[in-house]
């Protein structure tokens, strides 16, 4: 039969930032898929020769924006933990928190890219006002939208004082129930049922074989979370990772679901517990050594590799991104798969192309 | 019912105000501890340099000895780095980001 | 805080028996990395045991560089190993799915292999506020 190559991307309706890849198709069935990264290469690994390792923290956040908070704070636990800096419980309380909200904030954004992607846009509208909510919150409490700008190598550069906090539990109880309505929606209606169930189905094997990381992971019932390792405040708090064994995309968007009312339950948790104290310490002299860091970032397990032999400047900074380790998966389910399909199966996994190529 | 999950979130909705602010008729409601434009009073300041080795993108240049204090608002990523280091609370973020800019030459103070 | 990291470095030769042993504990791929010394490129290989992180680090001449590739045990390893050639210009032999050096479009290929690493420099003059050049990364 004859075969076509279709491209997709790096421009597509349905792309959240540009990925390439080349379809080939045998009259509407999808053989392969050849990718083609590098649209969004800033080469920030390189630029770690240029900046020392405190102002590289700005940097880092700016890899992504939409799990910008965890990669700062990814960063600094590494650091921090090449230089056996402690760092003040209130501040792990504070990091933790914060990172809970940006893993809503972030699945409230695919929830609205994958109803878009569907062409269910009313759906979509109503994802992103709720995301709305929460980004004011975090507005409220460290200054930026995206960028939250408050990790810092030692601690968090911005308090949550007492009535912060009040504050944001009274909205955390509103964006739960609305959170609670949207999901119903998603895991209910029956578009969304037909469109996903039973599409890109991966069993348990394959996907620890191909290296999944994160909800894709799960999904598929493999109950591994990087929270468990317990950094941050996560030690103290109790939760289970969100698993669902029939590793279909309806099943990815379920666990992506009961993970954001893990999210919010978790930021109860911390802020009942949260500690006084001070929220950061002074930090000098530079780093030595290698370090390598781990933490779940919303779409997956991210790694961090830092090398340092004692100047200023860090000598090699690596970031293996969720996305990165979930794109052999992609690339497989992409196999004979409809056309059309395509582009549900490229926003299973979110994708975060920024993140993937630095 | 599967089918009418949708409808009750889209009438509930569509039976209150409008979530979206209608800007740029109704103003944006500022949000308290936002980091928006850097705000330079010139009075307290002594040029004693510090904010401009702590700025992350080099963003301010300082010259003590002709007195100029120059802001490239372009550069500039809200950190408020500068803010925390001046000894004389010269120099704070206030809640709004600024209008576009004009033009992409640095904000100078003293202006000739 | 971090549970057990062990990093094993070995030859290149043993990097495949290595690779197999880990398969056989049933680990999962986290990431393979590059970095590139004056002297060297350092690959390390790490992987997720039940327990842990184990890495294994070999190491490449900077000229004319050549590994072989695990990914007949691990399959998904051909992404990294297309990306470690596509930035650093190393050769791996025998990748599952070769792209041939079409997964990263860049103007300047193999960008980081060509980096010196940065000799130490002394702590350290303030920077220049306004002779700066702009940041490497933006256009």
């Amino acid at each position: 039969m004859a075969r076509t190559i279709i491209p997709f991307g790096p421009q597509h309706p349905v792309l959240p930032e540009p990925i390439h890849l080349d379809l080939v198709v045998e009259d509407e069935r999808v053989v392969e898929a050849r990718p083609s990264v590098g649209f969004v290469h800033r080469g920030l690994e390189k630029l770690v020769e240029k900046k020392d390792y405190q102002e590289f923290v700005y940097v880092a956040e700016r890899i992504c924006g939409i799990c910008s908070f965890i990669h700062g704070q990814t960063y600094c636990q590494a650091i921090e933990a090449m230089m056996n800096i402690p760092v003040p419980p209130r501040a792990q309380y504070l990091r933790t928190v914060w990172g809970e909200l940006s893993r809503i904030h972030s699945h409230l954004l695919w929830l609205g890219l994958m109803a878009d992607g569907m062409g269910f846009e009313s759906l979509f509208m109503h994802s992103w006002r709720v995301r709305e909510r929460v980004l004011d919150v975090i507005e409220a409490t460290t200054g930026g939208r995206v960028i939250f700008g408050s990790c810092k190598i030692g601690g968090v550069r911005r308090d949550m004082d007492a009535g912060a906090i009040r504050n944001t539990l009274s909205e955390l109880e509103i964006i739960e129930r609305e959170m609670r309505d949207l999901t119903r929606v998603f895991l209910n209606d029956s578009s969304v049922k037909r469109r996903l169930s039973g599409l890109g189905v991966m069993s348990r094997q394959e996907a620890h074989e191909l290296g999944c990381v994160g909800p894709v992971l799960r999904a598929s019932g493999v109950a591994q979370d990087m929270r468990q390792l317990g950094y941050a405040a996560y030690g103290e708090l109790e939760m289970e990772p969100v698993t669902r064994t029939e590793g279909d995309s309806f099943a990815r968007c379920a666990v992506r679901c009961e993970e954001l009312f893990q999210a919010a339950s978790l930021i109860r948790q911390a802020l009942g517990k949260i500690p006084a104290g001070e929220i950061g310490v002074k930090v000098a002299g530079n780093p030595t050594g290698e370090v390598i860091m781990r933490t779940e970032q919303p779409r997956g397990e991210v790694v961090y590799c830092l090398k340092a032999n004692g100047t200023k400047n860090l000598q090699r900074f690596r970031v293996r991104t969720p996305t990165f380790a979930n794109l052999p998966a992609m690339l497989k389910l992409l196999q004979q798969c409809e056309l059309a399909d395509v582009p549900m199966l490229v926003l299973t996994i979110d994708p975060c192309i920024s993140c993937t190529e630095r | 019912m599967p089918y009418f999950e949708m409808a009750r979130l889209a009438l509930k909705w569509a039976l209150r105000k409008p979530a979206t602010t209608r800007y740029p008729f109704a103003p944006r409601r500022p949000i308290t501890g936002s980091r928006g434009q850097l705000v330079f009073t010139r009075s307290g300041c002594v040029y004693c340099t510090a904010c401009a080795k702590k700025c992350p993108t080099a963003a301010l240049e300082v010259d003590r000895a002709q007195k100029k204090f120059a802001l490239d608002r372009l550069r500039c990523i809200s950190c408020g780095c500068c803010v925390e280091i001046c000894p004389k609370d010269s120099l704070s973020l206030s809640t709004d980001h600024g209008s576009p800019a004009v033009s992409k030459d640095p904000e100078i103070y003293p202006r000739n | 805080m971090n549970p057990k990291q062990t990093l094993e470095v070995i030859d290149l030769n043993a990097l495949l028996k290595g690779v197999s042993a880990l398969r056989a504990r049933g680990a999962r791929l986290v990431q393979i990395g590059a970095t590139t010394l004056p002297d060297k490129f350092e690959l390390t290989y790490s992987f997720d045991v039940e327990d842990g992180l184990a890495s294994l680090r070999v190491e490449a001449p900077r000229e004319d560089p050549r590994v072989p590739s695990i990914s007949s045990i691990y399959g998904c390893a051909y992404l990294y190993e297309n990306e470690m050639h596509d930035l650093f210009g190393i050769k791996v032999e025998g990748m599952a799915l070769d792209f041939h050096g079409t997964l990263y479009k860049t103007k300047v290929k193999f960008a980081f292999g060509q980096v010196k690493a940065p000799a130490a420099k002394p702590p350290s003059a303030p920077k220049a506020p306004a002779g700066e050049p702009a940041l490497a990364g933006v256009a």
